[in-house]
């Protein structure tokens, strides 16, 4: 049995494995199947300033080797997560790195107050939301405006701040560099990647929002580079995610460069998935005579460590 | 009573597989935990194979003494791939899933179209075992009526209708007890079908005040509430007059008069 404890921004997981924003809610309906606690942490459900009741349906639409969804950040509110929701999470020995959306810079430096002070251990910044300031292109496009967005937000808050990048981009690694400029402590990557499907019947697009995000082993070569390619440029400290599906797929992310690995669509398939993730990079690290996790991380790289 | 966690990853073994009718199949498998904590209007959430990330919804039919039994059309990739399964095989099954139908006193109609009258079988059993019960299905056309006997057996009035009046009243499963339902027959209505038989149904029992359960479909994710992707409107006073909620985990049976169709 390796060591998996990991130090991320400061908190230290028990293992590097957490599951994604919005593909696991806030974690109380797959600890009717299993004891989250077994996890490094959960990432929860998008919270937004205020309440919000997302897309219409259809929501989700399954594509090879993956899904597109549209669910549109429905969530119960900042007050209502920190109120009624944080408590109950906080009962449970396992990290909370809460993820948050806005459409304003304003909703979101407010929006990160009140999480601030509910006792999260993290805030992930998700920056894919449209800007409706700016004619509704992501936040998360511009460098600008993620440094501006990642400047405030750390301004306002003492939870350690990661900023979740969108691979919607020409250089992702840039983008990150802008929020580690900014003052983020870390970077989490990627959001779902930009796609869209037409319906055989109607021949129009499947989605009311006509694009919708594409997620699932399919864009896990996509993520992996962007990891890569991010770690790279600004060794920031990264959480990594985009399809993975078992001990190996970490191996990849970890090799990229993340530190801690993050579990979303395949929930859908297996439930299980996160704890399998765990076993199965435990049994990497055993056969290949690794007696630490933290080797692995960005040992991909020239720069490496040699293990 | 002993707690029974609410749903699980079963690993189930078909133990019978019959071709019904056209593309519908019927299939008997075998799980304790399944027969032991399934109820009534109840999901599971079935996977169909390595090459689907997502699972697939079906809704109990029947729960058997030693697991549980449900009936499928095959519509797409995945139900096609399900058919293909053979008796010995095991299916990784999650559930049981969601709140099914709640069984009240007094006399009740179960309403049922198309492949939405597998749903209610178990439900038949059960609303028909204390207090009367009439039936009503509809089908598309005769090749397609099944059920009938077991039905039968688990009502007092069963009406049977199909689009082209090939076999029984020539209509749908509503028509067929419109007039008998309009005059205050039954206190409670449950069904499950096409959504334009269940907007009918709706504007009928909202109209007449009559207690109506609607068993609902849409995409669905996760099957347990996490990723809350299968969303439908109810009524709301909120500021948007409406709010989401989600077939898995608060359906996929909801009271109709909610529920804005
Ligand atoms: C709560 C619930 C209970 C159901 N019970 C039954 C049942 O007892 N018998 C039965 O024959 N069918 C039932 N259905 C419908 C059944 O889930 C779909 O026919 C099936 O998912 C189609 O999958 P496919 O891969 O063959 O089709 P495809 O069209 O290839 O599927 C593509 C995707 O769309 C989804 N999808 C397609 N049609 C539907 C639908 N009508 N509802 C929800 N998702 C859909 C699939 O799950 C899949 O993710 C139920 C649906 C729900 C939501
Ligand atoms: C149904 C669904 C909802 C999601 N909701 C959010 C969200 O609220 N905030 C966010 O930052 N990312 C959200 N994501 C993106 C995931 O957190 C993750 O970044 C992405 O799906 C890639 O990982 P995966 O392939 O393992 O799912 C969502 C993804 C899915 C599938």
């Amino acid at each position: 049995m390796a060591n998996l404890t990991v130090n991320y921004l400061g908190v230290e997981f028990k293992n590097p494995v957490v599951t994604a924003s919005g593909t696991f809610g806030f974690g109380m309906e797959y600890n009717e199947l299993y004891p989250i606690e077994k996890l490094g942490g959960i990432t929860v459900k998008g919270l937004t300033l205020n309440e919000r009741q997302g897309n219409p349906a259809p929501r989700i639409f399954e594509t090879s080797a993956g899904i597109l969804n549209s669910v549109g950040l429905q969530n119960p509110g900042v007050r209502y997560f920190a109120k009624h929701i944080m408590p109950k999470l906080k009962e449970l020995d396992l990290k909370i790195i809460a993820n948050v959306s806005g459409s304003t810079f304003s909703d979101y430096v407010e929006a990160c107050k009140i999480v601030d002070a509910s006792g999260v251990d993290i805030i992930e910044l998700n920056v894919s939301c449209p800007n409706v300031k700016q004619g509704g292109a992501a936040f998360g496009t511009n460098p600008d405006t993620v440094f501006e967005i990642t400047k405030l937000v750390k301004e306002a808050i003492s939870t350690p701040l990661c900023i979740k990048l969108s691979p919607n981009v020409t250089d992702i690694a840039a983008i990150g560099q802008a929020a580690m400029d900014g003052g983020a402590d870390g970077l989490s990557l990627i959001n779902t990647v930009s796609g869209m499907a037409i319906d055989l019947k109607t021949r129009k697009p499947v989605f009311h929002n006509i694009v919708a995000g594409l997620s699932g082993p399919c864009v896990k070569p996509i993520a992996v580079r962007s990891v890569y390619q991010t770690y790279q440029r600004t060794k920031a400290p990264i959480i990594g995610m985009g399809g993975i599906a078992n001990g190996n797929d970490a191996v990849e992310f970890m090799a990229a460069g993340a530190t801690l690995v993050s579990i979303g669509t395949m929930n859908f398939k297996d439930p299980f998935t996160p704890l399998k993730v765990i076993d199965g990079l435990n049994a990497y690290l055993d056969q290949n005579g690794i007696a630490d996790v933290n080797e692995m991380i960005g040992c991909a790289h020239p720069t490496g460590k040699k293990i | 009573m002993e707690h029974l966690e609410k749903y699980q990853v079963a690993t189930a073994n078909i133990i019978k597989m019959t071709n019904l009718c056209g593309t519908i199949y019927d299939v008997t498998v075998e799980n304790e935990y399944l027969a032991k904590a399934s109820r009534c209007g109840q999901f599971v959430h079935i996977d169909c194979g390595d090459e689907f990330v997502l699972r697939r919804p079906i809704s109990i039919c029947e729960v058997t003494d030693s697991g549980i039994r449900f009936i499928f059309d095959v519509r797409g990739k995945g139900t096609k791939r399900l058919s293909e399964k053979q008796v010995g095989d095991s299916l990784d099954i999650l559930g049981p899933l969601g709140n099914g139908f709640a069984v009240r006193k007094g006399k009740s109609l179960i309403l049922g179209g198309g492949i939405g009258v597998y749903p209610l079988y178990e439900l038949a059993k059960q609303a028909s075992k204390e207090n009367p019960c009439d039936v009503a299905l509809g089908f598309r056309t005769k090749e397609l009526v099944t059920l009938e006997d077991e039905f039968k057996t688990k009502c007092d009035n069963l009406y049977i209708a199909t689009d082209d009046g090939s076999y029984g009243f020539h209509g749908n499963a509503l028509q067929a007890v419109k007039e008998k339902l309009e005059s205050g027959a039954y206190e409670t209505v449950y069904a499950c079908g096409p959504l334009p038989m269940l907007k009918a149904l709706k504007e009928i029992t909202d109209r007449n005040n009559i207690f109506c359960q609607i068993s609902m479909e849409e995409r669905m994710g996760c099957g347990i509430g996490a990723c809350l992707c299968c969303n439908i409107k109810v009524e709301d006073d909120g500021e948007e007059g409406f709010k989401h909620l989600h077939v898995c985990k608060d359906g996929p049976v909801f009271n109709a008069k909610e529920v804005l169709l």
